[in-house]
């Protein structure tokens, strides 16, 4: 069970800054809320996805995240769809979303609860996104925890690669709650490629911590 | 390594204990029933909720102080009840870890009302369930699972790998959602809620009925700590995945939940042949029964009696993988298939054998199927222990 797996690339999305590899790639410190800063980093990266102005902040933040992350490092073209897994976490769940919601069908005059809402109000999702975006198919879990678990994080993912569970895990931290948000998405696998960093909680704590 | 079942209790309407509940549905007795409350829905509906003053009545018995809300509760009363069960399972020492399952924790205080009596973390899903560990005094910091309508599916699994790894020689997985208006509207605004008790894989079916309730499983690889009063369930095998192609409806042809099927039978080392009954899904929406018929027969199972508790419960969300699997454990333990409620003709994509009344048959081993928005699946094996083959 001690066979060593490596965090082959990375992807943060935090403070205004968007890093890849644990450089900075982009600064945008002027845009007038979280929500304009995602919107002007799917701009500046030319992305083309016309679901992302569908999704709530919490599905932008991760598609953007997850996007950049895998026009890094290809996983789709080396491992087959169901040999990919995305166990992420946050702290908020999906609150920022669930207040909308609430405020939705508070108002008794007023009453409206949509669909298009409603659907986000689970973390899931923005697994679901992932998964819809690059045909993932393997195993998915969502997990909440008050703060990023890097201990439990590279011991979750180390299990599921050494058990066969999967061939590649998608892992990290995606958190957008009353218009803070910070995400940190890497890709381990168990070939030596890439940043080639071994996957432990001390190197992985390193590079959730990493500001640009 | 082996992972045993120790323990378990529901909380539903049917009933505060696993055999409560159990002796309620061998009776084909449903917790679903019409309600007029309009803090829930403007027009009166079918859901399966806890009466309150009963919650209330037994949660006093517990003797606390401390002001707890409805989720808490019924988390509370249900390990309480389970850990009672079984006197050898040490809920303080540091080889037990606490896993939680739920969509929505305390999402009843982001109503004002509500949410003025607590402090604002009370909100968070971590919170919900540090407030579980510290009641009993567990000094781990416990996981939380929120992954839609295969939460409890994946606490299971997730409990059992980690059970594999002996960090643990404990887990007590415990699932829990209330029933809100904020659900309520939800589930009304996708025009999802069926007009009567929902019907499972039946020709007439319109729609999902929602529910509330919790479930409690305690795991445990050390055979030592289950008791000798009852026939011991292991849990051989599971696995989730995504089907890619929807955030809020299944996939066509089942392909996702077919896989994490195919991944559950093949950890556990057994055929399609050699399971004897399927508790499935079965919300008895049009898409979700279909997809689950496609899936179940793509993976040689079409043969295997199979039923979905829905009609009982309502859909409990991040309880229901704990719910239906407790049942399924009591279904072998007493060699009884339970009839699908409400069940009279089918009526989905591929012929399925679903189970219409109430029966004794031998059952070995079981499979537990889920499906939820985001496109996830998730499967999971429980087997007699006399009957095991690895």
């Amino acid at each position: 069970m001690s066979t060593t797996n490596y965090i082959t690339a990375v992807c943060s999305v935090k403070n205004g800054n968007v890093g890849i590899n644990n450089k900075a790639d982009f600064t945008n410190s002027s845009a007038a809320s979280s929500v304009d800063f995602l919107k002007s980093v799917y701009t500046h990266y030319q992305l083309s996805y016309p679901k992302f102005y569908k999704m709530d902040s919490l599905c932008k933040l991760a598609f953007l995240t997850s996007e950049l992350l895998l026009k890094t490092n290809k996983i789709t073209d080396t491992y087959t769809a169901e040999d990919i897994a995305i166990i992420t976490s946050n702290c908020s769940s999906s609150l920022e979303i669930d207040t909308e919601h609430q405020k939705a069908i508070s108002n008794k005059e007023n009453y409206f609860p949509s669909p298009a809402v409603f659907v986000y109000t689970l973390p899931n999702i923005l697994i679901g996104e992932i998964a819809i975006r690059n045909k993932i198919k393997g195993e998915n879990s969502f997990f909440i925890f008050n703060k990023f678990d890097a201990d439990f994080m590279c011991n979750y993912t180390n299990s599921l690669l050494n058990t066969n569970k999967t061939k590649c895990c998608i892992a990290g931290w995606v958190d957008f709650y009353e218009n803070k948000y910070e995400a940190f998405l890497c890709t381990i696998e168990k070939t030596k490629q890439g940043l080639c960093i071994e996957n432990n909680e001390e190197q992985l704590n390193k590079l959730y911590t990493n500001n640009y | 390594m082996k992972v045993f079942v120790a323990s378990d209790n529901i909380v539903s309407p049917l009933g505060f204990t696993s055999d409560e509940n159990f002796e309620q549905l061998k009776k084909m007795q449903t917790g679903v029933l019409l309600h007029a409350d309009s803090a829930l829905s403007a027009e009166p509906l079918f859901v399966s909720v806890i009466d309150t003053q009963k919650l209330n009545t037994e949660f006093e018995k517990l003797n606390v102080k401390q002001e707890y809300t409805r989720l808490e509760k019924m988390m509370l009363l249900s390990v309480t009840d389970a850990l009672s069960r079984n006197k050898k399972i040490d809920i303080e020492n540091k080889k037990t870890l606490l896993i939680v399952s739920t969509t929505k924790g305390n999402i009843d205080l982001l109503d004002k009302t509500e949410g003025e009596k607590f402090d604002t973390n009370r909100i968070h899903l971590w919170e919900a369930a540090n407030v579980v560990a510290r009641y009993f005094n567990n000094p781990n910091q416990p996981l939380v699972i929120s992954n839609a309508c295969i939460s409890g599916v994946v606490a299971i699994i997730l409990a059992k790998r980690l059970l594999e790894e002996d960090k643990y020689d404990t887990i007590v997985v415990v699932g829990a959602d209330i029933m809100t208006h904020f659900v309520v509207a939800g589930f009304q605004s996708f025009k999802a809620i069926s007009p009567q008790v929902a019907k499972p894989y039946d020709a007439a079916r319109d729609g999902i009925s929602l529910g509330e309730g919790c479930g409690t499983i305690i795991l445990t690889n050390n055979q030592q700590l289950t008791t000798d009063n009852q026939q011991l369930i292991t849990v051989a095998g599971g696995a989730s995945s995504n089907d890619a192609n929807h955030i809020s409806g299944p996939s066509r042809t089942g392909d996702g939940l077919l896989l994490a099927i195919q991944k559950t039978l093949s950890e556990s080392n057994m055929k399609p042949e050699e399971i004897d009954y399927i508790s499935g899904h079965g919300t008895a929406t049009i898409f979700n029964d279909d997809m689950e018929s496609l899936a179940i027969t793509d993976a040689h199972l079409a043969a295997v009696p199979m039923n979905s508790l829905k009609s009982y419960f309502g859909h409990t969300l991040g309880a229901a993988g704990l719910i239906e699997s407790i049942i399924g454990i009591h279904s072998m333990q007493q060699n009884q298939l339970i009839g699908t409620y409400n069940y009279t003709e089918l009526g989905v994509a591929a012929p399925i054998n679903i189970i219409k009344e109430t029966r004794q048959a031998t059952i070995n081993n079981c499979l537990k199927t889920a499906a939820g928005f985001g496109g996830c699946n998730a499967a999971v094996l429980f087997q007699k222990a006399e009957n095991l083959k690895n």
